[in-house]
């Protein structure tokens, strides 16, 4: 066998294993429910905003410390902490994709990271908020 | 219907256009695969002829589309919806540009114009390999055609037209407004909706187009690849595509690292990767890119690694299509901050990617066995040898990447549920801080190896004094240079000062190899000046990410009201008050006002001040609020930079008052009280103690000859807290005057409003949860980040530098053969 050969044979092998050890530390999409099963494990929830209660947020005492309500598409409910500033136009998010910890029914999101919003605003056109424009008037 | 005041001949002349750069690129296709298959020559030539006219005919096409497109936006025409969606008529001329590839027709119209401008050079430049790299690009040409043109065809939408009017792209909805005949005279009509306000940067300007030569370049290489494979021809190829494969690696990298340098600038993640899915989706082809280039050179030199080259010439264009799906198709939604919304055309770009990706790999499956190659195999102290393992580590790496980046398509594909965790970075630096390092040490020493065969005696003694150089250095670093990210453990922080003599070894390595290997010819010194650039990129990348630090603890010790859960949690934000100097770690930080805006009046800077405790320095930063476009309401941040030579102080706002402004509506109560009365507020009580004649102490400096009185208040919160009140009432130049005093934490106004009598005074108290103007601030220190910039624009140079040299070699071999 020639040496190139060996070689790879070693990469591939060295690839294997890191890439089940990559697998092994995923996260996975779970519900708000299935969360709760899963208490202080890193999970990744897709949810809504709950607009139903308030966005608390008091940046003049505590910038670091923003706390809302999600309800995932089954209804269930869950109040998150999130110990950074609140994203802008997080209001306006469609749809919140969040990676934290189920600890004792609150969400806890302790990296910056930790929140996706997805809002029309950023990068992209909300096809919505540009007709409610051309229909104003 | 006849509507006023449309003009509807650009539209129909771009569509006109469109049409006929499907069917131009079609017919080069066609005149080019029967050129290229001809057995007769004079055949061939006229097929090629044919071929020649209709491509130039494409090329006339999209730039007219193009010019056509950026006519619209530049005269304001709202009555087309790229006009009317990305444009407004406040956005400063120098944007315009960055209307047309903030629309995703925009940037495929750009991809095909740098296509047909490379097409050009490759017909003048390309003789026996014209008609089948040609026909190759016409067929990229005709399906990218395909994805403007915005036509059904058996009730499927193919393509996504740019040319379309409002009330066309409205047309289901069935609007009022356009029941009118003059409706363009409506408000609504009159300005556009604006471009995306983190999109009005001049990055922005620059990065895309330079990007999609990137993208675009990569189709030269595949094109001669596939050429060789069918023409079989096997390496007759490589050499005229070896500046091709530098200006595509060169563009590509450029493309991205200025893409990464507009993240640092104007988003908020606080550095310049993040691993996000669309930045992995261009830098994986960009590193197969390079391992085919350096299997390229091997193959060049001594004729090993033919096979390789083609594997990785073919994969890093199919992988420039899977990136255009992944960012395109909108099934990047859950895991990408900035990927496109879906424009309904997911179907098409997936057979993009696969019309390329099964007939080539079919071709050169079939053609495999007959690539040829050496049998003998490579010494261990070749320098091929080693530029394989590289090449391999490279790919290997790239392949990783595409692995963890493509987990939202392995889950559709198996309807598994993986999602990366709450580190969305960590899993990726973890495997390529190995491979930084791996690739460090190699970019080191190979160069010092000879091709074939190297003797260990002139390899010692050349790499010998480099080593120890690069021994030093690291080691200085490791002990003076206070690197102790251990957030992940020692074993990482072991990694990354492994990694960082990697990066030192290859900066002094090839420094020293332009003089020690190359006797100072720089021009033949392309390959050192890249990799001694990568290096410092590397040294860069280390330094700034390892040693990046937030400034904006709060250590000021005012008392505020954490939640219990947060003690131990990062507290990166600060907030700061109104002219108030705030402690910040080294630094006082002082929020001076938020009252300066660009002339559109969308911008609101934030002035404020940083003064280093010990007084060496002060600067101020103007981290700002845009105002969001496209009916948005609210603001998007955009951080400011401090830039020294060795660190950049980064800042931006998370939070300002103005973002949801309401008016105060509170009112100040007054209160007529004597010393030692009592007046209760919602949270607790205070008490005047006294009132002091011309106060000399505390924040005042008034003087006997002032006339001025001090009301001494004691503030007692119902949990029991203390805190001082001083309101003054004083008199100059016969007018009264009144300095009001807060109580930030209980946001009390406290103001001395007149004297009664004799002992009596009125203070005047105010509650109010908007008293005083505040921002949230977050502040990054990124040491040496300025090395990975100057790094990388040695590595362009490199790679100039290459192409130059390559160039002239391929034409001394042509003239001498």
């Amino acid at each position: 066998m020639k040496k190139t050969h060996i070689v790879i044979l070693v990469f591939i092998a060295i690839s294997i294993a890191v890439l089940v050890s990559f697998m092994g530390d995923l996260s996975s999409y779970e519900t708000i429910a299935s969360a709760k099963q899963k208490d202080g494990r890193t999970v990744t929830i897709i949810a809504k905003l709950d607009n139903t209660k308030p966005i608390e947020y008091d940046p003049r005492t505590n910038p670091n410390y923003c706390s809302f309500h999600i309800v995932d598409t089954l209804g269930n409910q869950a109040r998150v902490v999130y110990h950074f500033e609140k994203p802008f136009d997080m209001e306006k998010a469609e749809k919140i994709v969040l990676k934290g910890k189920m600890k004792a029914d609150v969400f806890e999101i302790t990296t910056k990271d930790g929140i996706l919003i997805k809002c029309p605003s950023k990068y992209k056109d909300d096809p919505k908020a540009a007709q409610n424009n051309l229909s104003q008037n | 219907m006849d509507y006023i005041g449309e003009h509807l001949l650009p539209g129909k002349l771009g569509h006109f256009f469109i049409i006929l750069s499907f069917v131009s690129s079609l017919v080069a296709a066609i005149a080019y695969f029967k050129s290229a298959n001809a057995s007769d020559i004079s055949l061939a030539a006229s097929w090629k002829k044919l071929g020649r006219v209709a491509f130039l005919l494409d090329g006339i096409s999209v730039f007219s589309i193009f010019g056509l497109l950026l006519f619209i936006v530049y005269t304001h025409k709202f009555e087309y919806y790229y006009a009317w969606n990305h444009s407004s008529l406040s956005l400063s001329t120098k944007y315009l540009l960055s209307c047309i590839w903030e629309g995703q027709e925009g940037s495929f119209l750009l991809w095909t114009m740098w296509h047909a401008v490379l097409g050009g050079v490759l017909i003048r430049t390309s003789k026996q390999w014209e008609a089948p790299v040609l026909c190759v690009i016409s067929v990229v040409q005709m399906c990218l055609a395909t994805m403007v043109m915005g036509m059904y065809f058996f009730g499927v939408k193919v393509g996504s037209n740019p040319f379309l009017l409002v009330r066309e792209f409205y047309a289901a909805d069935n609007a009022p407004l356009f029941s009118r005949l003059d409706y363009l005279s409506l408000p609504q009509m009159q300005d556009g909706q604006g471009l995306n306000q983190t999109l009005q940067n001049y990055w922005m300007v620059i990065h895309p187009p330079i990007l999609f030569l990137g993208f675009a370049s990569t189709l030269v290489p595949f094109a001669f690849a596939i050429s060789g494979l069918w023409k079989k021809n096997y390496g007759g190829w490589t050499k005229m595509a070896l500046p091709w494969t530098l200006f595509s690696a060169c563009l590509l990298g450029t493309g991205i690292i200025m893409g990464a340098a507009w993240a640092y600038e104007s988003l908020t993640f606080g550095g310049y990767w993040a691993w996000d899915p669309v930045e992995n989706a261009s830098l994986v082809p960009w590193m197969v890119m390079i391992a085919g280039l350096h299997t390229m050179v091997i193959y060049n030199s001594t004729g090993h690694s033919l096979r390789a080259t083609y594997l990785f010439m073919i994969l890093s264009f199919i992988l420039i299509l899977y990136s255009t799906y992944l960012t395109r198709s909108g099934d990047l939604q859950d895991t990408s901050v900035h990927a496109f919304t879906s424009l309904g055309m997911n179907w098409q770009l997936r057979i993009f990617v696969i019309v390329f990706l099964l007939p080539s790999i079919f071709l050169y499956a079939r053609r495999f066995k007959h690539i040829p190659f050496i049998a003998k195999e490579e010494s261990t102290s070749s320098r091929e040898f080693w530029m394989f393992i590289g090449s391999l580590v490279f790919f290997l790496s790239a392949v990783f990447i595409l692995t963890a980046t493509s987990l939202p398509v392995i889950n559709k594909i198996f309807n598994t549920n993986f999602a990366i965790g709450s580190d969305p970075e960590f899993p990726y630096n973890r495997i390529q801080i190995f491979v930084a390092l791996v690739i460090g040490i190699l970019t080191a020493i190979t160069q010092y190896l000879k091709y074939r065969d190297t003797s260990r005696k002139y390899f010692l003694k050349k790499i010998t004094i480099p080593t120890i150089i690069a021994v030093l250095i690291a080691g200085l670093t490791t002990a003076f240079g206070n690197i102790n990210y251990d957030k992940y453990g020692i074993g990482y922080l072991v990694a990354i000062h492994l990694a960082l003599f990697a990066a030192f070894y290859t900066v002094v390595a090839n420094f020293a190899y332009i003089w020690a290997g190359l006797n100072g010819k720089l021009k033949a010194a392309g390959a050192s000046v890249a990799h001694f650039g990568f290096g410092l990129m590397l040294v860069g990348i280390l330094v700034s990410s390892s040693k990046k630090s937030v400034l904006s603890y709060n250590t000021s010790g005012i008392n505020l009201r954490f939640d219990p859960a947060s003690k131990e949690k990062s507290q990166e934000n600060i907030t700061l008050i109104k002219n108030i100097q705030t402690d910040m770690g080294k630094y006082h930080a002082t929020f001076l006002n938020s009252d300066s805006t660009n002339l559109a009046g969308n911008i609101i800077y934030f002035h404020i001040n940083f003064k280093k405790k010990d007084s060496t320095d002060e600067f101020t930063l103007y981290p700002n609020l845009i105002r969001n476009t496209k009916g948005q309401e609210n603001f998007s941040n955009n951080p400011d930079s401090k830039h020294y030579w060795n660190r950049d102080i980064f800042s931006y706002i998370s939070y300002a008052d103005n973002m949801d402004r309401e008016a105060d509506t509170t009112q100040f109560k007054s209160y007529p009280v004597n010393p030692n009365d009592t007046i209760f507020y919602s949270n607790g009580f205070m008490v005047l103690n006294k009132v002091i004649p011309n106060p000399e102490t505390g924040k005042y400096r008034f003087t006997a000859a002032d006339t001025a009185l001090m009301a001494d208040i004691s503030v007692t919160t119902k949990e029991g807290l203390q805190y001082k009140a001083q309101p003054v009432f004083y008199v100059k130049n016969n007018q009264i005057k009144y300095i009001v005093d807060t109580v930030f934490a209980q946001n009390l106004a406290v103001g001395f409003s007149r004297i009664i009598d004799n002992k009596k005074i009125e203070i005047q108290v105010k509650e109010s949860n908007r008293l005083v103007p505040f921002v949230a601030l977050k502040v990054y220190e990124f040491p040496f980040i300025n090395v990975l910039w100057i790094g990388t624009l040695f590595m362009i140079t490199g790679f100039i530098m290459s192409i130059a040299r390559r160039v002239q070699l391929n034409k001394s071999l042509r003239s001498a053969g």
